[in-house]
């Protein structure tokens, strides 16, 4: 007992440190937006005295249930492409030779060695009307010389899956890595097509990596801000372009923060229900479930 | 029922190496039948072959009298125990085992009663909830048997099942392989490289090397009657001794203490150097003037302090004791004659009652009958390396390590 009692302390003691940099550097600063948004708002860009439900009611303007519709809806599709696409990449990676593997990796993680806001300008000038792939598009006949490819939600689009890729393929790839490959071997064995094995036992033996893959592209796409903003046109607004532009442009404190803690809200509030529902399954329920 | 799974000249390369190189096979419906042989000798990737994972480079198989060479592993009507079993991580023990039949879109009812039914085979109803991992090694292997032998196999394929298990759960496993097999009737295609797991199970066994079938027999002929050193070697334990063929004996004339019974071409006489002439069965009617291998088991010798008395086809030479390893049940002694080190297995039923434990440095007598020496053409010295070293250097290891694969 002594003995445990001691582990206990000794790991509340590891512990501290992280638990006291997410409270002052996480969760105090989420309150404070929170709270922010029940304050009033200085014409000088401040935070006024009191307590008051005028940003709350300002909200209710139709425009931003659409606006967060489109950031939620363009956030699930980057990650459905995202995933969909380096899925197999990391299959393809996990089973090939120890060379080829490396060079794959360094060409994944190459783009991180410039900044990302290059690269998004980069893409800018790919789709200009003048640029390269819109000239392409226009010699091979595939594209109209009117047709608009930047200043649009499918240019966010592209540029978003772009930026977000790398982090889909190394979470996807570390867990394929582990994966152990006799398994498909054993279900073909057992009658399964390569893609029955690949759906019924290489998917869900990668679960955790595709759930990783889906939060690391999932949670950055909601908070775009940069992509929207300069190969998306106002029609293709983020969340994150109207906090800027609330914060940088409207002065208006309460009311960025507003926007955020909805933003906050829409990707926690599934999360607690996903929880909170698994807790109710019993096991036995779940292992049933999990069955193919 | 012949020609029921058949290898026909089949061969496999990895780059220069010849991993099957030629291999001709039949295997009988219903038998147990072990390939066995040291790593590296191309069981593995003939079983491989035969599941669909490998592509033969030449020949066919033909399995139930039906061409499954071009088959993809799906669309053939055998199922594998591997060796680390491959168990779904996951899905639940009864998912695991209803996995082959779900693919195949079995009725609910049929998986339901097949699933049950193999679950109460294999004792494991109350598990079969639980994951993979939640059970333990010997479990975990008699799953990976019922998710095979759920599917009606035509041929199951073992693959090493028992190598990951300790001596006592794969002595265990082997009685209840036997017991399933006994109740299943299935086709038993086993991998192994351990002789003692092939010996007591299977019906016949090829043995392998370098991609090659050296010999295939019951395990008695080929423990009794190796047809190359390599065999006699892998098998068991023995001794080898060069020598040449002489003329064959008259009958009735005694020479070096040696009582010929009969002129008789069954038997030849054998020149070894520094050796009375010894006798020996000669099976394969090698001519005079060959050189051949005798070998002998270290328990066909009888090992004595009085001369044992001289009668028809029995050699007999006298040696030195160089070491005794007394084992339990048994105790080898290690018997030098001329550049020999003999070894010597007694067996003992009443050991210290009927008299003095013969000792190191005592003079004594070997003894053993022509028909339990078996002369060898095909001998290659790297096959004595098989064998256990006298332990003459300290350090030295008693029992070959057979690599595992």
């Amino acid at each position: 007992m002594k003995t445990r009692a001691r582990t206990r302390w000794a790991e509340c003691f590891v512990t501290l440190p992280s638990l006291v940099w997410l409270g002052l550097l996480f969760l105090v600063p989420t309150v404070l937006v929170f709270a922010i948004t029940f304050k009033p708002a200085t014409p000088y860009g401040g935070i006024g005295e009191g307590w008051t439900l005028e940003t709350l009611r300002t909200l209710g303007n139709p425009n931003y249930p659409a606006i967060i519709w489109r950031t939620l809806r363009l956030s699930m599709l980057t990650t459905g492409a995202c995933i969909l696409l380096a899925t197999p990449m990391a299959y393809y990676m996990a089973r090939t030779g120890e060379v080829w593997r490396r060079w794959l990796l360094l060409l994944v993680v190459l783009p991180f060695w410039t900044s990302s806001l290059v690269r998004i300008f980069a893409w800018k000038v790919l789709l200009h009307p003048e640029g390269l792939v819109k000239q392409a598009l226009v010699a091979l006949g595939l594209a109209g010389p009117e047709t608009m490819l930047l200043y649009n939600e499918n240019a966010v689009l592209l540029v978003m899956v772009y930026t977000e890729l790398p982090f889909a393929i190394l979470p996807l790839y570390a867990a394929a890595d582990k994966f152990d490959f006799q398994l498909i071997e054993a279900a073909k064995d057992l009658g399964a097509t390569s893609f029955r094995a690949f759906r019924s036992i290489f998917l869900p033996g990668i679960r955790v990596g595709l759930l990783t893959a889906f939060l690391m592209v999932f949670i950055p796409s909601l908070g775009s801000y940069v992509i929207p903003d300069v190969v998306g046109g106002p029609t293709s607004e983020m969340v994150g372009n109207k906090i800027a532009q609330r914060t940088f442009v409207d002065r208006n404190l309460p009311h960025a923060a507003g926007l955020s803690a909805i933003l906050a809200l829409t990707v926690v509030a599934p999360l607690v229900a996903i929880t909170v529902l698994r807790r109710k399954t019993s096991p036995r329920d779940a292992l049933r479930e999990e069955g193919i | 029922m012949s020609n029921f799974l058949h290898f026909e000249n089949v061969s496999k390369h990895y780059g220069e190496v010849k991993a099957v190189d030629q291999v001709t096979l039949t295997v009988e419906q219903g038998e147990i039948f072990s390939l066995l042989g040291p790593s590296g000798c191309g069981k593995t990737t003939l079983l491989r072959i035969l599941a669909g994972f490998e592509q033969p480079d030449s020949g066919r198989v033909i399995l139930g009298g039906k061409d499954v060479t071009d088959l993809p592993p799906y669309e053939r009507k055998v199922n594998t125990i591997f060796q680390s079993y491959a168990l779904f991580p996951h899905l639940s023990v009864w998912d695991n085992i209803a996995f082959g039949l779900k693919v195949a879109k079995r009725p609910r009812k049929e998986i339901n009663d097949a699933v049950e039914a193999i679950l109460a085979m294999i004792q494991m109803e109350d598990h079969a909830w639980k994951k993979p991992d939640q059970i333990s090694g010997g479990q975990k292997q008699r799953v990976a048997i019922a998710r095979a032998l759920v599917n009606k196999p035509q041929v199951l394929l073992l693959d090493e099942p028992l190598a990951a298990l300790d001596l006592k759960l794969r002595q265990r496993m082997l009685i209840e392989l036997d017991l399933i097999h006994d109740e299943v009737g299935i086709t038993f295609l086993y991998v192994t490289h351990d002789q003692g797991e092939a010996m007591s199970l299977s019906d016949r066994i090829a043995v392998m090397r370098d991609g090659k079938i050296e010999q295939l027999g019951t395990p008695a002929e080929i423990y009794e009657a190796p047809r190359t050193s390599f065999v006699a070697a892998f098998i068991g334990d023995t001794n080898f001794f060069d020598g040449v063929v002489a003329e064959p004996l008259e009958k009735g004339v005694v020479l070096d203490g040696m009582l010929s019974a009969a002129l008789d071409k069954d038997y030849s006489r054998l020149k070894v150097e520094d050796f009375p002439d010894v006798e020996c069965y000669n099976d394969k009617q090698i001519r005079q003037g060959e050189k051949v291998f005798l070998s002998v088991r270290p328990e066909k010798f009888r090992i004595s302090r009085e001369k044992p008395e001289a009668r028809p086809h029995l050699n007999i030479i006298q040696g030195m004791v160089e070491d005794v390893i007394y084992l339990g049940s048994q105790t080898k002694y290690w018997v030098r004659v001329a550049d020999y080190q003999i070894s010597v297995i007694r067996q003992h039923s009443r050991f210290l009652l009927d008299e003095e434990p013969i000792e190191w440095d005592e003079q004594v007598w070997l003894s053993w009958h022509a028909d339990d020496g078996f002369m060898m053409e095909k001998y290659s010295e790297q096959d004595e390396a098989l064998l256990p070293a006298p332990p003459d250097k300290v350090g030295d290891e008693v029992e070959p390590e057979v690599e595992a694969q």
